[in-house]
């Protein structure tokens, strides 16, 4: 059991932070407050290959894997900023890496690698099936060599920022379905040719997350975008779950470590009734609290992302890092809220934004409490709860 | 072309230096290291230069074994190999004993160029280019800003207090980079991936040669009688503007000689 980073893996972190300089606290606060996107730093990462990271260098990226991805995407979050942004560039490519045709891959990965093609969208969550995937009501249906979609999607992230987006979308009624996790299907659809059948609305939510509601109005997918074997979908899509949430629980890691240094270093520095205010166990406590249950949750995550790279089943792992490093990240956020006082509550303190922006991972992209349903069910065998 | 660029490894510039009082010296062990900024410059120089004329960057360290982040780094960026001279006895070397162990480095692989910083960013002496040009016997140009190589013959533009002046020399020549010189580049994923199979050649002072009487502690002829922090800065001075504060600061200027 080694508990440090490689060399390779320390070098991939200091070069992240190094890149990260060059966009301090001001950059990630002006685009917060134009509810912009950051196009600078994407670019960057782009242009450096670190969204390219987990393709395979066959394909024109790095062939790292995940322990390696979440990294990068945690020193993203430590620095201040939000690897929300671009993560899904990263990992969306999973599911055609493992589940698409040589030639869909030969298509799309070495454009996706260089960032000439952005995949950043996954078409999934609806208005009327949130967590119940299975219930989805976006149908795909086949008419000649062509799949012709319609129905609504909700908090679709990215989609105004990406070119590709894979789509889940029912291919068989619910009804018709003896085994209803089929009858859903993962197509790629390219939304640079869209106009007039997909209409992309904003949605205007409590952190600058960039994401829509999707209107297809018979929006004509060709059949060879497809990905896998039709009524597969929900299978494609599960698989990539669980790379996803390591990689979360590493952004909400790198969160926690924000919010107890900036608690830290505030706490030493500001001095009410002649001493540091740090000098109170009612504040040093709960950022030392916030410490350990932050370097508790790293070390799942680390366990997770060892048997994701290993091939071994990690779901339970997965799960448990974002469900741990999540509610750590939040605690933290609390903790540096309250060391801050009114402060906190200042934009040009940080502490705010980087409060909402974490907040969001103990609901997505799953709920917790759907995690500890899996926990319960299926790592410890008692009954189903929902 | 080929060409050697002198790169220091120093504390990682999120690292508060501690100091050693019994040694003199800063606390290099146990501390994040990171390749110098000044030295990724002289990097960055070479790189620009063997892209666009061929030949191979070779960087050259001498420092502790966790300068070999800092050597990644180099070459991450693009350098070809590196050397790096790893010995407990060169610890506590002065400025010419570094020069002399960098020298002895650079006379075995007889590069067309050699390129460092003006100065390091953690100690700032700024003679070890100066020595270590003396001690190779070729022009030492310094203070670059801008380089352009033609054939056997180098052009620089050095940094003045008024300008720049323009210097030739012929090849085989030494030149310190001012700094500023360029804005490095951020190594890519590819580049750290391939930097992993680039080989790092390792010395000790006994490989080039050097005894204990010319490298390491016991050998510096620099002695360093003290050594501490500076002192804390006094407080500013406030002015408080009461429709006079222009003039005010306008006379304190003044007064400084600075308009």
């Amino acid at each position: 059991m080694d508990f440090n980073l490689t060399e390779e893996q320390q070098q991939i972190r200091d070069e992240v932070r190094k890149v990260c300089r060059e966009f301090p606290d001001t950059y990630w606060r002006e685009v917060d407050k134009q509810r912009g996107y950051p196009d600078a730093f994407v670019k960057k990462l782009t242009e450096l290959g670190w969204l390219a990271a987990l393709i395979p260098e066959e394909y024109g990226g790095s062939g790292l894997g995940i322990t390696e991805g979440s990294i990068i995407l945690a020193e993203i979050n430590r620095s201040g900023g939000s690897a929300t942004a671009c993560h899904a560039q990263m990992y969306t490519m999973g599911t055609l890496l493992r589940h698409g045709s040589a030639e869909q891959k030969k298509r799309y990965l070495p454009k996706i690698a260089t960032g000439e093609l952005r995949l950043q969208a996954f078409g999934v969550t609806e208005p009327n099936a949130g967590s119940e995937t299975t219930r989805i009501e976006t149908t795909a249906t086949k008419r000649g060599d062509k799949y012709v979609i319609k129905g609504e999607k909700i908090f679709i992230s990215r989609a105004q920022e990406s070119d590709l987006m894979l789509l889940l979308a029912r291919t068989t009624p619910y009804d018709e379905l003896k085994d209803k996790t089929r009858g859903l299907s993962v197509f790629i659809v390219d939304m640079r040719n869209a106009k007039g059948k997909l209409e992309i609305k904003p949605l205007d939510i409590m952190i600058n997350h960039h994401t829509n509601a999707l209107f297809f109005d018979g929006l004509e997918v060709p059949a060879e975008n497809l990905i896998g074997e039709e009524g597969m979908g929900f299978r494609y899509i599960i698989d990539g779950w669980n790379a996803e949430r390591i990689l979360v629980a590493a952004e909400a890691i790198g969160d926690g470590r924000w919010f107890v240094e900036r608690a830290a270093n505030y706490a030493k520095e500001r001095v009410v009734f002649d001493r540091p205010i740090g000098a109170n166990q009612g504040i040093q406590f709960p950022i030392a609290q916030a410490y350990a249950r932050i370097e508790a949750a790293d070390l799942v995550r680390f366990q997770a992302a060892t048997k994701f790279d290993r091939k071994e089943r990690c779901g339970a792992e997965a799960n448990m890092a974002k469900l741990l490093a999540s509610e750590a990240a939040w605690e933290a956020a609390n903790a540096c809220l309250n060391t801050h006082g009114g402060y906190g509550f200042a934009a040009e303190y940080d502490v705010e934004r980087k409060f909402r922006e974490t907040r969001l991972l103990t609901i997505a992209p799953v709920s917790n409490n759907l995690v500890l349903a899996f926990l319960a069910q299926h790592v410890l065998g008692m009954p189903k709860s929902y | 072309m080929n060409i050697i660029v002198c790169a220091k490894v120093i504390p990682a510039s999120s690292v508060i230096i501690e100091l050693d009082p019994a040694a003199k010296t800063m606390v290099r062990k146990g501390v994040p290291h990171e390749l110098d900024p000044a030295a990724a410059s002289a990097l960055e120089e070479a790189l620009r230069l063997t892209e666009k004329q061929g030949g191979t960057v070779t960087v050259l360290t001498m420092g502790i074994a966790d300068a070999v982040i800092g050597i990644r780094s180099a070459l991450a960026m693009g350098a070809h190999s590196a050397i790096h001279v790893l010995d407990d006895a060169v610890a506590g070397s002065d400025t010419l004993g570094t020069a002399k162990i960098l020298a002895a480095v650079i006379k075995k692989e007889n590069p067309d160029l050699v390129l460092c910083a003006s100065e390091s960013s953690d100690s700032y002496s700024g003679i070890v280019a100066g020595q270590l040009a003396w001690l190779l016997g070729i022009p030492a140009l310094t203070f670059a800003k801008e380089i352009a190589v033609d054939g056997k013959k180098v052009t620089i533009k050095r940094q003045s207090l008024t300008g720049y002046d323009v210097c030739e020399s012929e090849l085989p020549a030494l030149i310190a980079v001012a700094s500023g010189i360029n804005e490095p580049r951020y190594p890519q994923l590819k580049g750290i991936m391939a930097a992993k199979k680039k080989e790092i050649k390792k010395y000790t002072a006994a490989d080039l040669g050097l005894g204990a009487d010319q490298v390491g502690a016991a050998g510096a002829k620099e002695k360093v009688l003290s050594i501490g922090r500076p002192p804390a800065r006094a407080a500013g001075k406030i002015v408080n503007d009461e429709g006079e504060g222009g003039k005010q600061i306008a006379d304190f200027l003044a007064e400084l000689k600075v308009i």
